[in-house]
C-alpha cells in the first residue's frame, strides 16, 4: 500500500520533471523562438524577482481579498435561497425556468455594465465572481434539498420536529455533501472570473499584472505570473478538498476513506 | 390530466420570469440614470441594433469560432482522455502536471496565445480549445476509469479487439461522464469566446459590446448583454437535446433502476 503510494507519487515527479525539460529545452533548441517561450529558468528568475516586489504581493492580496468575499457572499446567497427554494415545493416550480434561463447567460456578459458602474473597482470584480459562483453553490443546495430520504423527514414531522429544527437535523446533514460539492466547484470559478475581471477590466490583482507584463513586453514576467495563477488554482483545488473531507468527516462516502 | 399538469407546470414557469420583466419594465420606466436605460427603451434599441448585417457580420463569426473551438477541444480531450484513462503508468506520471495546468484561469493564456498566434481567428480559437480540453479531459478519464472492470473483463476474455472495444465499450461507457464534461466546457467556451474577442478583434459579439460600452451607447450595449445571454441559452438548450438523444439508453437504464 506505502509502496505503491511512493511510486505513484514518484511518477508524478517525473511527469512535472518532463513537462519543466520540455519548457527549458524547446526555446533553448529554438525550436520555439525564446521571445515567445522563455526558457523556464528564465521564468523561474523573473518569478523570483516578483516576489521580492511589494506590487507582486499587494496584487496577490488584492486578488486573494475578491475570491474570497465574492465566494462568501455567494455561498451564503446560494445556501440560503437553495434552502428556501428547495424546501417549498411551489416555490421550486416557480424559480426553476428563471434559474435555467439565467445559469447559461454567460457572467462575462456583464463586463461592460461592471466597467461603467464601478470602474476597476473591486465592487465590479465581486459582480462578476458573486454572479458567476452563485449557480454552483445554488444548483447543487437544490439537489440536495430534494435528497433527503422521505422516511426521515416524516419520522421528524411525527416527532414534532419545528420546521427550523428539521432544517437543522434532516434537510441540511442531507444536502451538505452537495454542499461542499457546490463549494469545491464555486472556489474555482470564483478564482477564474477574480483573474479575469482583473485581466480584462483592470482592477488590482495578479490579472491586471499579467496584462501589464503583456502590454510592456515583459514576456518572461508574464509568464512566471502565469505560474502563480496556476499555483493559486492547484491552492484552491486542495484546500477545498481538504475542507470537504474534514467537514465530511462523519459522512460515509468519506468514512470508509479513513478505515481502508 | 397530462394536459392540465402540462399547462400547471408552464403557468409556473411563466409566472416569474414575467413578473421579473414587469418589475423591470416599472422600476426603469422614468429612469433618467444613463447606465440603467428603460427597458421599453432597450427594447425599441434591438431590432434597430441586431439588424441582419449585424448577424452576419458579428454573431455569425462569433459562433463560428465558439464553435470550432469547442468541436477540437472535445475532439482533443476524448483522444487524450481515453489513453490517459486506459493505462495507468501514463495517469499517474501526468496526474500533477494535468492538475496544475487545469489549474491555470484559461483567460490569462490569451496573452501567452497571443504572442503565439497574433490576434487573428487562431487565437481566439486556440484559447477557446485550452480552456475547454481540461473539462473533457478530466471527466473522460473519470468515465473510462468508472467503467464496469466486469464488461472490460468480458470483452477480453471474448477476444475483442482493442477498436472494438473503443468503439462498443469505452466510447459509449464513458459517455454520460464525456457530455457533463462537455456541458462545463460549452459555458466556458462562451466566456472565453467573449473575452477573447473583449481583448482584441474586429468584429464579434464580445467586440460589438465593448465597442458600445466605450462609445456610451448603453442601451444598445444592453441588447448586447440580452443577445450573448439569449446565445448561452440556446447553446445549452441545443447540447441538452443532443445529450438526450445520444445518452437516452443511459437516461431509461437509469430510470428503470430507480423504479426498483
Amino acid at each position: 500500500m506505502r509502496n505503491t503510494f511512493v511510486l505513484r507519487w514518484g511518477q508524478g515527479l517525473i511527469g512535472l520533471a518532463a513537462l519543466i525539460a520540455v519548457l527549458e529545452l524547446l526555446p533553448r533548441t529554438s525550436l520555439v523562438s525564446a521571445r515567445y517561450l522563455p526558457p523556464f529558468s528564465t521564468m523561474m528568475t523573473a518569478l523570483r524577482r516578483q516576489l521580492g516586489e511589494a506590487s507582486f504581493w499587494s496584487a496577490l492580496l488584492n486578488t486573494a481579498q475578491a475570491w474570497a468575499i465574492g465566494l462568501t457572499i455567494a455561498m451564503i446567497l446560494g445556501i440560503v435561497l437553495g434552502l428556501v427554494i428547495g424546501s417549498f415545493p411551489l416555490l421550486r416550480e416557480l424559480t426553476f425556468s428563471t434559474i435555467e434561463f439565467l445559469r447559461p447567460i454567460p457572467s462575462v456578459a456583464l463586463i461592460p455594465l461592471v466597467v461603467l458602474m464601478f470602474g476597476t473597482r473591486m465592487q465590479g470584480t465581486l459582480v462578476l465572481v458573486v454572479y458567476a459562483s452563485l449557480w454552483q453553490v445554488l444548483i447543487q443546495v437544490l439537489y440536495g434539498v430534494q435528497d433527503v430520504d422521505p422516511v426521515v423527514r416524516e419520522t421528524a414531522r411525527s416527532y414534532r420536529f419545528g420546521r427550523m429544527a428539521q432544517v437543522r437535523h434532516v434537510v441540511w446533514p442531507t444536502a451538505l455533501p452537495f454542499v461542499m460539492t457546490g463549494f469545491r466547484l464555486a472556489a474555482t470559478v470564483a478564482l477564474v472570473l477574480t483573474i479575469t475581471a482583473e485581466l480584462v477590466i483592470g482592477s488590482p490583482g495578479i490579472g491586471k499584472q499579467i496584462a501589464v507584463a503583456q502590454s510592456s513586453g515583459a514576456v518572461a514576467t508574464m509568464y512566471s505570473l502565469v505560474i502563480v495563477t496556476g499555483a493559486l488554482g492547484v491552492l484552491v483545488n486542495l484546500l477545498a478538498r481538504a475542507l470537504e473531507r474534514r467537514v465530511l468527516a462523519w459522512h460515509p462516502s468519506h468514512r470508509s476513506e479513513v478505515i481502508a | 390530466m397530462t394536459a392540465e399538469k402540462l399547462a400547471r407546470t408552464a403557468t409556473l414557469g411563466a409566472a416569474l420570469p414575467a413578473l421579473l420583466l414587469a418589475l423591470w419594465w416599472v422600476a426603469t420606466a422614468d429612469s433618467t440614470d444613463p447606465y440603467v436605460p428603460p427597458l421599453s427603451l432597450i427594447f425599441s434599441t434591438f431590432p434597430e441594433t441586431w439588424t441582419a448585417e449585424r448577424l452576419q457580420h458579428d454573431v455569425i463569426p462569433s459562433l463560428a469560432r465558439l464553435l470550432s473551438g469547442f468541436v477540437l477541444a472535445v475532439v482533443i480531450g476524448v483522444a487524450a482522455g481515453v489513453a490517459v484513462g486506459s493505462f495507468h503508468g501514463l495517469r499517474h506520471t501526468l496526474e500533477p502536471v494535468l492538475e496544475f495546468l487545469r489549474a491555470i484561469p484559461s483567460p490569462v493564456l490569451i496573452p501567452v496565445v497571443i504572442l503565439f498566434a497574433g490576434i487573428d481567428d487562431t487565437m481566439k480559437i486556440l484559447v477557446i480549445v485550452y480552456g475547454c480540453v481540461w473539462p473533457v479531459l478530466l471527466n473522460t478519464v473519470e468515465g473510462v476509469r468508472a467503467i464496469d472492470s466486469v464488461l472490460t473483463d468480458t470483452s477480453r476474455c471474448y477476444g475483442i479487439n482493442r477498436s472494438a472495444r473503443l468503439r462498443h465499450l469505452i466510447l459509449p461507457g464513458a459517455s454520460p461522464h464525456i457530455f457533463a464534461g462537455m456541458r462545463q466546457a460549452l459555458s466556458l467556451s462562451i466566456i472565453l469566446m467573449v473575452i477573447g474577442e473583449m481583448f482584441a478583434a474586429s468584429n464579434g459579439l464580445g467586440f460589438s459590446i465593448v465597442q458600445f460600452q466605450r462609445s456610451f451607447a448603453i442601451p444598445e450595449m444592453w441588447t448586447g448583454i440580452i443577445v450573448l445571454g439569449l446565445v448561452g441559452i440556446a447553446l445549452s438548450l441545443l447540447l441538452g437535446l443532443i445529450e438526450r438523444r445520444a445518452l437516452a439508453w443511459y437516461f431509461g437504464l437509469r430510470r428503470s433502476q430507480r423504479r426498483e
